[in-house]
């Protein structure tokens, strides 16, 4: 874990090394400057010498303005260092996060993520910053007093020796509780954070219903948590003091009684003892300052290990190590797929799937929940592996193929989809950040989305919010399909991409398709029969295999599924919703 | 649930605070947080200071000791015949019960100041949350998700340094101070005001350092709000970002972010850093000056002092100086707390909605003659009472809703609705339909008063809603929204979240009548399955169907239905209509509908187009208006 964390100073590594140097010469300093002060006393002040009060005066002044000088330089150093360190932590844990496979991201909850980039980060930031504060200072100082005790006398110092192994031998114990109470502190802030993201995105239902009252419950158990486990980490921390502190009041007092009898043997001067006792004092200031730096590090170890696992998640799926840039045609094979995900209940979600489809078909999917729909399609831009079998794009297997041209080769409008803030145009240029404001509207036309687009008071430069909130589902559709459609794709997959659009623009967008990319291979889900029966052929999935495969016609002549579907919807009706987007003000 | 948005200019990431401005300056902040910690922790503050005179006299005593051994024990031991140890050993055991009181005083010291820090973060967190639950929908729909995550958290630690460090560091050396200065004024006067004076400086460097870096601090944590903004929104997102292959873009995005909060914690950490040299410092130089000046005057005779005071005075100057270097070292965890404290004020600052509203809802049943009396037990009849005086008014809950000549904007100076009439009778279904923007989900956010109307009048059962207390008038109202969320815990606890009285067996009941039972049943362990992530292991459909459930246990008179639009599969789309279908019986019912059939039943059909009505009546009669409704169901142009 540490050397992870280590290897992410990077480039300020320089301003690292120079931070305790700086330091060090700052205590140099801070240590010479009672010198002075004693000489300006005793040579001059005692000696009633004026010229001798001026001389060390300005020595003095001249030491302390290296001090400050090499203070300032040290805190600058040390700032650089520290949130050097802690934005570039926050970079590699984002950097991977964006390597992640689908099944990566199932994994983590956002609000973990959230956590971890930033509460988990600043306290490393605070640990790292004491550390090289006082990692010079505490020990040089506690080092330098033993070895004096050692020098005065050896059999004294057997005191220090035997202290300083209680101490330690207690310090571990605390440690190791308090470190294990950290971890569960880290995960309470996720349950906070959770929290608080739940109720703030569903405040209407809470609003609706009243439930004020309840959700200040749920939350003030969830603080209340983080309470407990706190104080019970503090609390266990809070000993360490203490225990420290009796130790070195334990020296005093062993001192005072075996040195008084080694004095009256002989053995030691009192002079001796007084300067033992100096050293008795440093090396608690020096226990203090490295409790403090123990503490940060057990509070920080929890955030350590939080970050250096998101660090260190070797994703599912990674580009092959010789990747294939060349993808020929919008051809697909699916070679006896089977499929379960990773972590799940472990049963297939796909059996034995096996399935060729030509370059510039369209297909049809529908299915009910849970039918394997979804899990197909994923398949096929490489979103998760396939357990058992293979599948191909252009003839070659996605495991060979370079990702993002796969990615870019076959476009997908994912169900669960999002627009992200900033501008209509932004979110277009997710599909080809150079598109052109004309090739932006062509996609948006093929989409239906042009013409809502232009009703909006700014345009194409329309802001949208976070999550597309501001437009309606049927719009935030036909946007996400324009974005698709501007990577000019040989593979385009509209996951149930157009439900809550009407009948009409439902249409409309699948004869624009037809005409204005003919050429793509589309593989459309769907609930509605009316989007799927002009496909070239229909897979109808049932428990994750394959129920049926072929044209509208004979599906409705051979497929039981196929046929209950449509008995159902034909009495049913269509939908009322947004008609005739032409016509639609946007505001 | 759609976010009608009102200002497309708004900033990314939702930082307009123009409700909330800076509740003040640094020391009203934080006068206002010691404040919060006093009022509940009085005694515990008493208790720590005692502590803290304890340890410092304790500290004293076996620094003093030193002396005392040798001057008074081993001295003497070492000049006798025959060493007596007994009063050593006496004078030890007394110094070693001095010493034991003070390390349990430091541990009391530490064990209050940690239920102080953390029984306020507590509390600051269960206040702010408690208010926010208050604060108007409009808030929400401003403020990014992560920003107000990210107060919770991130500004909410600030403040655990500061109180359970800097605080008693604070005490302490105003111990120390007093004593010191107490004791410099009665060696010399003179040399006290040089020593004043430099103390003045001091402070002058701290506070004038402290308000160039407070800027820096500021902005670190607005910028650790916008990249926990970023970093929720692009988490959500990072599927979309995986399928277009954007995460270069996302990491270039991410790092122009991150070295922006890297720069400002970075500054304000290098300002806050230099405090603690230059105060080190100055005490180094208030040193050399008081010597100077001490010498001075004893070698010129003009004043009165001797060599001995002079020393002395030295030795009290740095005793001096030390506490106030020792402060301004806690500058950086003051400067930082006090700028989470002003996030979490800002929060806490914000206007909750306004609720003036005296009328309740209350149970009742009918008496002999037919007047109606509150019942303590839910009766299935519902009643207003209006506190008229001198005695209580009750009127019977039929759900009559009346919307006469409403007018109303998002903000003042754009007006999204005009003129609205609806007159809604008991037990009647209106539909809306129009285009997106029409104004659809805005009526329905002002029945229920997520927004206040700026003209016109709403009443419910001729009662206007502006006077009925908005939990009791939100309570009459159910609510089905677009966009389903559900909550971490159980099924059964997810449909009793419409009423928390509900039995298990009211529950089971609600999602029968709603076609919810079956699925559930399905589900690894029925009504007790867990769910978490807004219900991500449900479907779409499974999720409204919960949704609809949540309503009906509710079993509210008026009913307020947002179609769902989400694709569902054949089989759960006829069980949500099904459901929908019988929720709806018996109450006034607002549906924002796409269904045709939804339409198609409909008491009253509202079309809405910019704000206005332009026609509304049964399906037969605006089909043979052949206006925009005839052209909307049947999707010609006319």
């Amino acid at each position: 874990m540490i050397k992870t964390l280590l290897r992410h100073i990077g480039q300020y590594r320089t301003a690292a090394i120079l931070t305790p140097i700086f330091i060090m010469l700052e205590v140099v300093m801070d240590v010479l400057i009672p010198y002075v002060t004693s000489w300006l006393i005793d040579d001059g002040i005692n000696a009633r010498h004026l010229p001798n009060v001026y001389r060390y005066g300005g020595l003095m002044l001249l030491m302390a303005f290296v001090s400050l000088a090499m203070g300032i330089l040290g805190g600058r150093f040390v700032a650089k260092a520290s949130t050097g360190f802690a934005a570039n932590l926050r970079k590699a844990m984002y950097r991977n996060i964006q390597r992640f496979a689908f099944s990566d991201i199932d994994k983590y909850s956002t609000s973990g993520l959230v956590t971890r980039m930033t509460t988990d980060v600043t306290n490393l930031q605070n640990a790292f910053q004491m550390i090289l504060r006082t990692s010079i200072r505490a020990p040089f100082s506690l080092i330098f007093s033993i070895v004096m005790c050692f020098v005065i006398s050896p059999r004294m110092s057997l005191i220090f020796v035997t202290a300083t192994v209680i101490l330690a031998v207690i310090l571990t114990v605390i440690i190791k509780r308090v470190s294990a109470t950290f971890t569960r502190v880290f995960k309470q802030y996720d349950v906070l954070n959770s929290a608080v993201q739940e109720n703030v995105s569903a405040i209407r239902v809470v609003k609706a219903f009243v439930r004020e009252d309840y959700e200040n419950q749920k939350f003030e158990l969830a603080a209340r948590g983080l309470y407990n486990l706190y104080v019970k980490a503090e609390r266990l921390m809070a000993v360490n003091h203490p225990v420290m502190n009796m130790v070195v009041y334990g020296c005093i007092i062993a001192i005072s009684w075996f040195g008084a009898q080694f004095v009256v043997d002989g053995q030691l001067t009192t002079g001796q003892i007084t300067s033992l006792f100096t050293y008795v004092m440093s090396i608690l200031m020096s226990l203090m300052m490295l409790s403090m730096i123990f503490v940060q590090i057990t509070m920080s170890a929890a955030s350590g290990k939080r970050v250096v696992e998101v660090i260190n998640e070797v994703p599912d799926i990674v580009n092959p190590e010789q990747p294939d840039a060349e993808i020929p045609d919008g051809r697909i094979d699916f070679n006896h797929v089977s499929f379960a995900y990773k972590g799940g209940s472990g049963e297939y979600a796909l059996h034995d799937i096996d399935l060729h489809i030509q370059s510039g078909e369209t297909i049809g999917v529908i299915g009910g929940t849970g039918s394997g729909k979804s899990s197909l399609i994923n398949l096929i831009s490489r979103l998760y592996d396939t357990t058992r079998g293979s599948v191909a794009v252009g003839g070659k297997d996605v495991r060979t193929l370079d990702l993002t041209t796969l990615r870019n080769c076959v476009s997908v409008v994912l169900q669960k989809n999002v627009l992200f803030s900033g501008s209509i145009l932004d979110n277009l240029r997710w599909g080809n950040p150079d598109a052109t404001l004309q090739q932006c509207q062509q996609a948006c036309r093929i989409a239906c989305a042009d013409e809502f687009i232009q009703q909006m008071p700014d345009g194409y430069n329309t802001h949208i919010e976070q999550g597309g909130t501001n437009v309606s589902g049927g719009q935030r559709q036909r946007l996400c399909i324009a974005r698709a459609l501007l990577k000019q794709p040989l593979v385009l997959i509209l996951d149930d991409s157009t439900s809550a659009c009407d009948n009409a623009t439902d249409a409309r967008i699948r004869e624009a398709l037809r005409r204005d990319v003919p050429a793509m291979t589309r593989i459309i889900i769907a609930q509605r029969i009316s989007s799927l029966k002009d496909c070239d052929r229909i897979l109808v999935l049932d428990g994750g295999r394959v129920n049926g495969w072929g044209t509208h016609e004979n599906l409705l002549k051979n497929n039981k599924i196929y046929q209950e579907i449509c008995a159902i919807q034909d009495e049913d009706g269509g939908d009322f919703d947004e008609p005739n987007g032409r016509k639609e003000d946007a505001r | 649930m759609r976010a009608p948005s009102f200002n497309p200019n708004r900033p990314i990431g939702g930082r307009n605070q123009s409700a909330g401005e800076p509740t003040g300056n640094r020391r009203d902040i934080l006068l206002r947080l010691m404040r919060i910690v006093m009022k509940n922790y009085k005694f515990s503050f008493l208790v720590v200071a005692l502590c803290i005179v304890i340890t410092s006299v304790t500290t004293l005593a076996s620094t003093l000791f030193t002396r005392t051994l040798i001057d008074d024990y081993i001295v003497p031991l070492t000049q006798a015949a025959m060493p007596d140890y007994g009063p050593l050993a006496d004078v030890l055991m007394k110094l070693a019960l001095i010493l034991l009181l003070g390390v349990v005083c430091s541990y009391l010291h530490s064990v209050l100041m940690i239920n102080v820090t953390q029984g306020t973060m507590l509390r600051l967190r269960t206040d702010m949350f408690r208010h926010m639950q208050s604060l108007p929908i409009s808030y929400f729909d401003s403020h990014s998700h992560g920003e107000v995550m990210s107060t919770y958290t991130n500004d909410v630690d600030t403040l655990r340094q500061m109180i359970n460090q800097s605080l008693p560091q604070a005490l302490n050396s105003l111990i120390t101070i007093t004593i010191t200065l107490i004791s410099m004024v009665a060696l010399s006067v003179p040399l006290t005001l040089v020593s004043i004076v430099m103390a003045v400086v001091m402070a002058f460097t701290t506070t004038w350092l402290g308000k160039r870096s407070r800027r820096h601090f500021k902005q670190q944590q607005q910028r650790l709000a916008d990249v926990n903004g970023f970093i929720e929104e692009m988490m959500t997102g990072q599927k979309v970002v995986k399928v277009f292959c954007h995460e270069e873009q996302a990491i270039k995005q991410f790092e122009t972010i991150n070295e922006q909060l890297r720069q400002s914690t970075y500054e304000a950490n290098r300002i806050a850093n230099i405090v603690m040299p230059v105060n080190g410092n100055l005490g180094h130089l208030s040193y050399v000056l008081i010597g100077v000046v001490g010498a001075t005057l004893i070698l010129s005779g003009q004043v009165e002092l001797s060599l001995g005071t002079l020393v002395a005075f030295l030795t009290l100057n740095n005793s001096f100086a030390r506490p106030i270097a020792n402060v301004s070292q806690q500058i950086n965890s003051v400067l930082n707390a006090s700028v989470g404290a002003e996030r979490v004020f800002r929060i806490l600052d914000q206007q909750p909605e306004a609720d003036s509203g005296h009328v309740t809802l209350v149970n009742a049943m009918e008496a002999p003659d037919g007047t109606l009396v509150p019942m303590p037990l839910r009766t299935g009849l519902w009643a207003w009472r209006v506190p008229d005086q001198p005695r209580p008014r009750f009127v019977k809950v039929d759900g009559g809703v009346q919307l006469n000549m409403v007018d109303f904007g998002y903000t003042p100076d754009k007006q999204v609705l005009f003129d609205i009439m609806i007159n809604a009778m008991p037990d009647q279904k209106i539909a809306f339909v129009g285009g997106t923007g029409a104004g659809k989900t805005t009526i329905t956010n002002l029945i229920n008063r997520f927004y206040d109307i700026q003209d016109g009048t709403i009443t419910i059962d001729g009662i206007n809603v502006t006077s009925i207390s908005k939990p009791h008038l939100r309570r009459s109202l159910g609510m089905v929204l677009q966009e389903t969320h559900l909550f971490t815990g159980s099924v059964l606890d997810n449909i009793r979240y419409g009423r928390l009285d509900a039995t298990d067996q009211d529950c089971i009941e609600a999602a029968k009548l709603v076609n919810a039972d079956g699925f559930i049943r399905r589900l690894s362990d029925g009504y007790r399955t867990i769910l978490s992530g807004d219900g991500g292991n449900l479907s779409q459909g499974e999720r409204q169907l919960l949704a609809i459930a949540r309503a009906a246990v509710a079993d509210p008179p008026i009913l307020i239905l947002d179609e769902a639009t989400s694709s569902i599969d054949t089989h759960t789309e006829r069980l949500v209509q099904q459901g929908m279908d019988s929720l709806m019986k018996g109450r006034t019912t607002f549906v924002i509908a796409h269904r045709l059939s939804t339409v198609r039943n409909a008491d009253c059909i509202i079309v809405l187009e910019r704000g206005r009505i332009i026609e509304s009546g049964t399906h037969d009669q605006l089909l043979a208006l052949h206006g925009k409704y005839y052209q909307l169901y049947t999707g010609h142009d006319l």
